[in-house]
Parts: C-alpha cells; sequence; structure tokens
C-alpha cells in the first residue's frame, strides 16, 4: 500500500534526478563530468544504494555524502 | 492539537509568523541563540541580542498567547573567533536568571575546527559550573556525521554533565542512533534541503518509537518552513499513528525535557 500511496512522488524525484543528469551532460563541457569526478561517482554510488536490497539506504547515503569520522581528533587537534 | 516548536528562531520572522502559529495550535516554542546571517563585531551585539531573545521576543510571543522560551551561547559559526567567543562567554551567566532563559545553546560545531570545538569545551564549563541544561547544534550536510561524533565524544567524556539534560539537534538517519545510543534527547529538524522531511522525521519515530525525540522547524532567515511541526502531526495522522504518539513528540517530550531548567515555568491550556 505504501508503494500505490507514494508511487508518483517516487516517480517525480527520479525524473528530477534523470532531468539534471541530463542537463550535465547537455552542458558545455558535460562531457567531460564523468566518473573521474568525485561528485558524479558519489551520485553514481548513491544510485547503486538506491537499487540494492538494503532495508538502511537513507543512512547508506548520509554516510556516503559525509565526511569520515577520526576516533583520533582530539590527539590531533591537541584538544 | 497543542505543540511546541523546541527550536525556531523568531528574531528572524515577523509577528504575523507567531499569529500563523499560534493559529496552528503552537503554545509554546524554544529559541536558541544561532548565527544571525553575518558575523557580528562585538559582545555587545551579542548583548542586544540576548536583550532582544529575553526581553522582546517573549513579549512578541505572549500576544499571541505563545510561551517563549530561548537559550544563550555564542553559536559555532562565530566561535572561530575566539577571542570575541570568550567575551561572550563572559557575559553569558549575567543573562542565565532571566526568567524565560532555559540554558546554554545551540552550541556545537559548524566545519568541526580546532576553534569551535574549543569554544564548544568553554561553553560545557559554563554549563557545569552554573547547572544549565544545553542544546546543541550538529553541523550541516558533510561536515554533520564527523561533527556529531566529536559533539558526543567532548559530551561524553565530561562527567559532570548529564546525558538527560542535554538535546543533541538536527538528527538525521546516520547520527540518530548515536546520539540516543548514549541517553541524550535528539532532536529532528524538519527544514528544507540542509535537512529533514516530515516522512523521513515520521520513519525515524516508527523505528525508536518516539522515545526522547523531539521535532522542530528551525524557522530563520533562510529558507524554511516556521509551520513544518503540524506538516508532521499531519504526516503521522496520515499514516494512522495514535494521537498519543504524535502528542508525545511534539507536546510531551519537549515539556518533558524543558522541565530539567529552573527556569521553565509552563501554563498549559485548560
Amino acid at each position: 500500500m505504501i508503494l500505490q500511496q507514494s508511487y508518483l512522488e517516487v516517480r517525480a524525484k527520479l525524473l528530477e534526478i534523470a532531468a539534471t543528469l541530463d542537463r550535465i551532460q547537455a552542458a558545455p563541457g558535460g562531457e567531460a563530468v564523468s566518473g573521474d569526478h568525485s561528485d558524479r561517482r558519489r551520485i553514481d554510488t548513491a544510485i547503486e544504494i538506491l537499487a540494492s536490497d538494503d532495508s538502511r539506504r537513507a543512512a547508506r547515503l548520509q554516510h556516503l555524502f559525509s565526511r569520515p569520522y577520526d576516533a583520533d581528533w582530539r590527539k590531533k587537534m591537541e584538544l | 492539537m497543542d505543540y511546541i516548536d523546541p527550536h525556531i528562531h523568531m528574531v528572524s520572522r515577523i509577528t504575523d509568523d507567531y499569529e500563523t502559529l499560534a493559529r496552528m495550535g503552537c503554545v509554546a516554542m524554544s529559541e536558541p541563540a544561532f548565527w544571525a546571517g553575518f558575523d557580528r563585531g562585538s559582545v555587545d551585539g551579542f548583548r542586544d541580542y540576548f536583550r532582544q531573545l529575553t526581553e522582546v521576543e517573549p513579549r512578541r510571543a505572549a500576544q499571541y498567547g505563545i510561551q517563549h522560551y530561548t537559550w544563550l551561547c555564542i553559536n559555532a559559526k562565530e566561535a572561530e573567533d575566539v577571542s570575541l567567543s570568550r567575551d561572550v562567554i563572559a557575559m553569558i551567566p549575567e543573562f542565565l536568571d532571566r526568567a524565560n532563559v532555559l540554558g546554554i545553546g545551540e552550541i556545537g560545531l559548524n566545519k568541526n575546527t580546532k576553534n569551535e570545538a574549543t569554544i564548544f569545551l568553554e561553553h560545557l564549563d559554563v554549563a557545569a559550573e552554573h547547572r544549565q541544561p544545553i542544546l546543541i547544534h550538529t553541523p550541516h550536510l558533510e561536515d554533520k556525521y564527523q561533527g556529531t561524533r566529536m559533539i558526543l565524544d567532548m559530551l561524553t567524556g565530561d562527567s559532570r554533565l548529564d546525558p538527560d539534560r542535554v538535546l543533541v539537534d538536527h538528527v538525521e538517519e546516520h547520527t540518530i542512533d548515536e546520539v540516543l545510543g548514549r541517553g541524550f534527547w535528539a532532536g529532528m529538524t524538519l527544514y528544507p534541503v540542509t535537512k529533514c522531511t516530515p516522512s523521513r522525521a515520521a520513519d525515524m519515530i516508527e523505528r525508536t518509537g518516539g522515545e526522547k525525540l523531539l521535532a522542530n522547524s528551525a524557522g530563520d532567515w533562510g529558507p524554511s518552513k516556521p509551520t513544518a511541526v503540524p506538516d508532521l502531526i499531519f504526516e503521522l495522522r496520515r499514516r494512522g499513528h495514535s494521537e498519543a504518539l504524535i502528542k508525545k513528540v511534539v507536546y510531551d517530550n519537549p515539556l518533558e525535557f524543558f522541565s530539567r531548567s529552573k527556569n521553565f515555568h509552563f501554563n498549559p491550556r485548560v
């Protein structure tokens, strides 16, 4: 039932992403923004996460787009 | 349903917003000290700001039957200026006995720098010395996870602090368990683009049962929606959740957390 209720909203959001990627590619120099660009790689990885069976996709996406935590930060900052 | 917005910046909103919020059921709010959109130049700028938070906003709110509370600090962004920060921190105790002051906040990190962490620790000293509850700002976007973990390290490393008197705000899917798992209160901010939507907040409520969880609009001078908490109420009702669960998150939990402050005197509607 949730799938039925949310289908059109998800469809709209996916179209928005698809159109944005098309726009990036169509822009001058757009063909150069390929998998070598780190932001583009993150987007591609995010799309793989979405397509997976993982039930914690949102949390995984958050971690993908996050700076890593270093447990030694206090020592490095001398605090 | 009566609700409380535990994190909203009314200094940056017009009086019409108070009327709208009152009509939508807001009976109380708490407003932490924040970054005004520019870096203030002197401690006197903060003194005037604290006067606005403790004198002007409660009066504006009262015109519409809303009880206004506040938290005081120098925010994480301006904390990069250590000298100014120390002058502001020295001034905070002057205001702690004002009637609507709940504690120290919203302190935290912005870009997770050494200066920000230094000033965060000095705020903890003030909070501990004056036995004040604390409201925490966690960073935005890619800095959130790293900054939240650093903040939690500093909080749990201080034996003077009681997690039950600390609210860690702006949690999202990758930080909520870290916060709740250590016994702190957690706030979800319903703020477009850079934070959370009502749907995602509802998901987190479903996963956690709503224990020690609050929701807020963080309405401010940027693109934001002060009526976001009613949006969450609507989403939870749409999903068929009980009035008891909804009231727990948007009314009971804020009341319970604020009651940790000696200055919290709330008059419920009868």
